[in-house]
């Protein structure tokens, strides 16, 4: 089950337990990295992640969900209790077109109220001074 | 210098959101409606247990919904178009409105309700049944001509005359 999952992540400091229990997160292949300041999230090169194969450029739906994944999962490492917060708005800027390489994520947390959280998210690829795409995301915490 | 233009109509943006996008073929994705006349164009992403977000619940990870939100605005774009160039996607804003049904397909439509020569605004919603009850709510800018690049493979096309500066 999902909350024992982030129990135990919160015990051991490994998250990569969330993704088994994620099958989107599967899906995508999503890898999880304990970082200081958070959770890294890495997402490996993968043909089924591509929108445009003649740039080739990975789909930006799969950006978007790198981002609010990012989001959710930097808010769990941070918060004490084990709910998994839903997103509530979601924006997000397409800054440079996004190489099929290995990707990366992860969110900073602007606002941490009792109710929502505002995180900000950052996505890029082999320099994280040029990311491939921002976003921010609402959510609700309960 | 002067290159192919192909003109655009529905079996050509059907083509290319078909073929043409690796990650729908793996979502399922299809393309349900073109409406050239109205600049809109609808999509169907059928539920499927790997798509999920909430093992809890089985809903939809939102992931699965900003694809096909992104893509279904991209369609509605190049049926705007009256000659194909590439198009980008500058920024989208979702708005989660309810959880998604688990175990129902879920449906989006978009419309690009205005258009400059660079740039196209685009509504879209995703919902299961009644689009006046819609899941997720999207307003989104795309770039129009964003790559030099062609747009399909092996037609000549240069992909139109933008730049993306």
């Amino acid at each position: 089950m999902l909350p024992d999952a982030i129990i135990k992540a919160k015990e051991t400091g490994d998250y990569n337990g969330l993704i088994d229990e994620i099958p989107y997160l599967r899906f995508i292949g999503l890898q999880l990295r304990t970082t200081d300041d958070g959770i890294l999230c890495e997402l490996p090169a993968n043909p089924k992640l591509i929108g445009n194969p003649l740039l080739p450029a990975m789909h930006g739906g799969v950006i978007g969900a790198l981002l609010e994944s990012a989001a959710i999962i930097q808010l769990l490492w941070a918060q004490e209790t084990v709910k998994v917060p839903k997103t509530i708005d979601f924006s997000v800027d397409y800054l440079r077109s996004a190489k099929p390489v290995q990707t990366y994520a992860q969110g900073i947390i602007t606002k941490h109220g009792r109710r929502v959280a505002n995180v900000r998210v950052e996505a890029w690829q082999d320099d994280r001074a040029k990311p491939v795409a921002a976003a921010h995301v609402h959510l609700l915490l309960e | 210098m002067s290159m192919p233009e192909l003109p655009v109509d529905e079996d050509l943006v059907r083509r290319i959101i078909h073929d043409g996008i690796p990650h729908c073929k793996e979502l399922n994705t299809s393309l349900v409606d073109v409406d050239i006349a109205n600049r809109r164009a609808t999509m169907k992403l059928p539920y499927d247990k790997k798509l999920v977000g909430n093992p809890a619940t089985g809903v939809l990870h939102g992931g699965a919904i900003t694809s096909v939100i992104d893509t279904v605005c991209g369609a509605a774009l190049m049926a705007s178009l009256e000659k194909l160039v590439a198009v980008a996607t500058l920024d989208l804003r979702i708005d989660y409105l309810r959880p998604a049904t688990p175990e129902k397909d879920v449906l989006a439509t978009a419309e690009v309700y205005r258009m400059t020569r660079r740039i196209a605004f685009i509504r879209a919603t995703a919902y299961h049944d009644d689009p006046d009850d819609p899941i997720a709510s999207c307003a989104g800018a795309f770039m129009i001509g964003s790559s030099e690049k062609p747009v399909l493979p092996g037609n000549g096309s240069d992909g139109g005359g933008g730049d993306a500066a």
